[in-house]
């Protein structure tokens, strides 16, 4: 079996006094998609943010989190996305009062060619709306420039959180197609509530409930057993654009 | 007329020196979220530093070339000032605002009391161009060429700072920051070399502020500054914070508001209307006249 590009280990985090997350460890394997899933409130957001050194200064993160043989726990957040790791926050968090071409261009780096080329082949629409302020536009084009920002470099991990939150359901379509294309390219850590999404896009999932790991393992196994999805996510797996319900915690996701 | 004209000009010139101070808070305040009581310090440093320069500093001088390498000194020394206390006070204390507030009121109070120290708590005459003495007669109106010189530097400043922000890598970086500071980390860049930045162009600005002040007043003293931070204060809270455009408008607005106020009322009841002011924008526009955007 070939080595995981991340690895997290024994990672808690407390935040304002909360205990997010207690212990969790997963595998995230180096081609493909593995898929975090949870009820609202498990920590899934948490686990993304620590893992790119995104957890509020009043949090405190014990464990380990390796991409390879490099520890990335204490490092700035701008050093490990420049060591390849991408980040699509949840709610897109493009720039509103910035043209979508401005966008695009803060995310250049220095000593490395963006790729404008793949960007505008996978969103021919962000070519067009180049001089667009971002905040203008729709749900779905705003994700489409959240995952296009990112995609401008090279990644050795994406990170994605909940890409089709709020999207109508043909978008929804649209970004799972572009997910999928680029997972042929670089494996992926999504976090994602639709199901249905999941069904297509996953391959290994890790499920949390209540800050800790419930489950690992084939996803589509997982899709599979109906009674475990439902004691696991409240929902079952016949089909559709299903989603997990939310909890009553709200803290952590 | 003559008087609208006179007192519309020298308040624009008053609005030019807010401008000068406010537009370096503002931007601070947007990106870093630091509420900076040390800014006047800079604009302190900038004034005594050109009035310093203009005595002894060679080739420096009251007039002609000598006066604008003496200010060029008072802006480098400006400058230097808010980069160093960026980098050895602020920087620990990012996300702690409260420690930030009590470093930077102490600072600011400690800068005053070395001033003191070292040239006297009384105004000195500050070393000026002859014909910054004279005056320009404006459609009728015999303006001060203190307050033109303030208003033209203002302008400049504000065409510079917008060019900048609209044109260049770190403004872009500034003007993504001031939205949204995490997920300009996100993208792999690194933000605190963006927070230096804004200190030292706001320190540049105060400490120009502080040189042409000096112009403009004729004198220089080490309270110069706390007194003209309140009103940058001011202008940056109705402007809306971390945006120059919105500080520009403001400075206008409070300097004419002021001017006009303090002649056709009671002397000093300019500065009441401005407080008022501030209390009404707080009350219908709490973001501002232009919100929290670096706009370029």
């Amino acid at each position: 079996m070939s080595e995981p590009v991340l690895s997290v280990e024994n990672l808690s985090v407390r935040i304002a006094g909360l205990h997010i997350l207690q212990g969790v460890s997963f595998t995230v394997a180096p081609t493909g998609v593995t898929v975090l899933l949870g009820r609202n409130g498990v920590g899934k957001t948490t686990t993304l943010r620590a893992i790119v050194g995104l957890t509020p200064r009043n949090g405190e993160v014990r464990g380990t989190i390796r991409m390879g043989a490099q520890s990335l726990l204490a490092r700035p957040t701008h050093r490990l996305v420049r060591g390849g790791l991408g980040y699509v926050p949840e709610d897109r968090c493009v720039f509103a009062g910035l043209t979508v071409a401005e966008n695009l261009r803060l995310a250049e780096r220095r000593g490395s060619t963006p790729a404008y080329d793949k960007v505008y082949a996978l969103f021919p629409e962000l070519d067009r709306r180049g001089r667009q302020r971002a905040g203008s536009l729709s749900g779905g084009q705003q994700q489409m420039l959240a995952i296009g920002r990112v995609l401008l470099n090279d990644n050795r991990l994406l990170l994605v959180d909940e890409p089709t939150k709020g999207l109508a359901p043909k978008v929804v379509t649209e970004v799972a197609e572009v997910l999928q294309r680029v997972a042929e390219s670089v494996p992926v850590l999504l976090v994602e509530q639709n199901l249905a999404v999941v069904r297509r896009l996953a391959d290994d999932a890790v499920v949390l409930a209540a800050g800790q790991v419930a489950w690992t393992g084939d996803a589509k196994e997982l899709l599979l057993e109906t009674g475990l999805t439902k004691s696991l996510l409240g929902v079952g797996s016949g089909g559709g654009h299903e989603t997990a319900p939310t909890a009553a915690r709200k803290d952590g996701s | 007329m003559g008087t609208v004209i006179l007192l519309t000009l020298t308040g624009l010139g008053l609005a030019a020196l807010y401008f000068l101070v406010a537009s370096g808070l503002s931007l601070v305040f947007g990106l870093a979220d630091v509420l900076n009581f040390a800014h006047g310090l800079f604009l302190g440093v900038g004034a005594y530093a050109t009035w310093w320069a203009a005595q002894n500093l060679p080739g420096a001088g009251p007039d002609g070339l000598g006066f604008v390498l003496a200010v060029l000194f008072g802006v480098a020394a400006g400058t230097l000032v808010a980069v160093l206390v960026e980098l050895v006070l602020i920087r620990p204390l990012y996300s702690r605002t409260i420690e930030q507030v009590l470093v930077t009121v102490g600072l600011s109070l400690a800068g005053v009391a070395l001033l003191q120290a070292t040239w006297g708590a009384d105004a000195r005459p500050f070393p000026r161009p002859e014909w910054t003495r004279q005056v320009t007669s404006v459609l009728g109106a015999s303006v001060p060429n203190g307050g033109l010189l303030l208003i033209v530097a203002a302008v400049a400043v504000l065409g510079a700072l917008l060019a900048f922000l609209r044109w260049t890598r770190y403004g872009l970086v500034i003007r993504a920051g001031v939205e949204n500071r995490e997920m300009v980390t996100a993208l792999g860049i690194d933000v605190r070399k963006a927070f230096t930045l804004v200190f030292a162009i706001g320190g540049a600005a105060a400490a120009l502020a502080g040189a042409l002040g000096g112009v403009y007043f004729g004198t220089v003293s080490p309270g110069q500054g706390g007194s003209l931070l309140i009103f940058a204060f001011i202008v940056v809270v109705i402007g809306g914070m971390g945006s120059v455009v919105g500080s520009a408008y403001a400075a206008v607005v409070v300097g004419l508001l002021q001017q006009f106020v303090n002649y056709y009322g009671v002397s000093g009841l300019g500065d009441i209307c401005v407080v008022g002011l501030l209390a009404v924008v707080l009350l219908l526009r709490p973001q501002g006249l232009a919100g929290k955007v670096a706009h370029a």
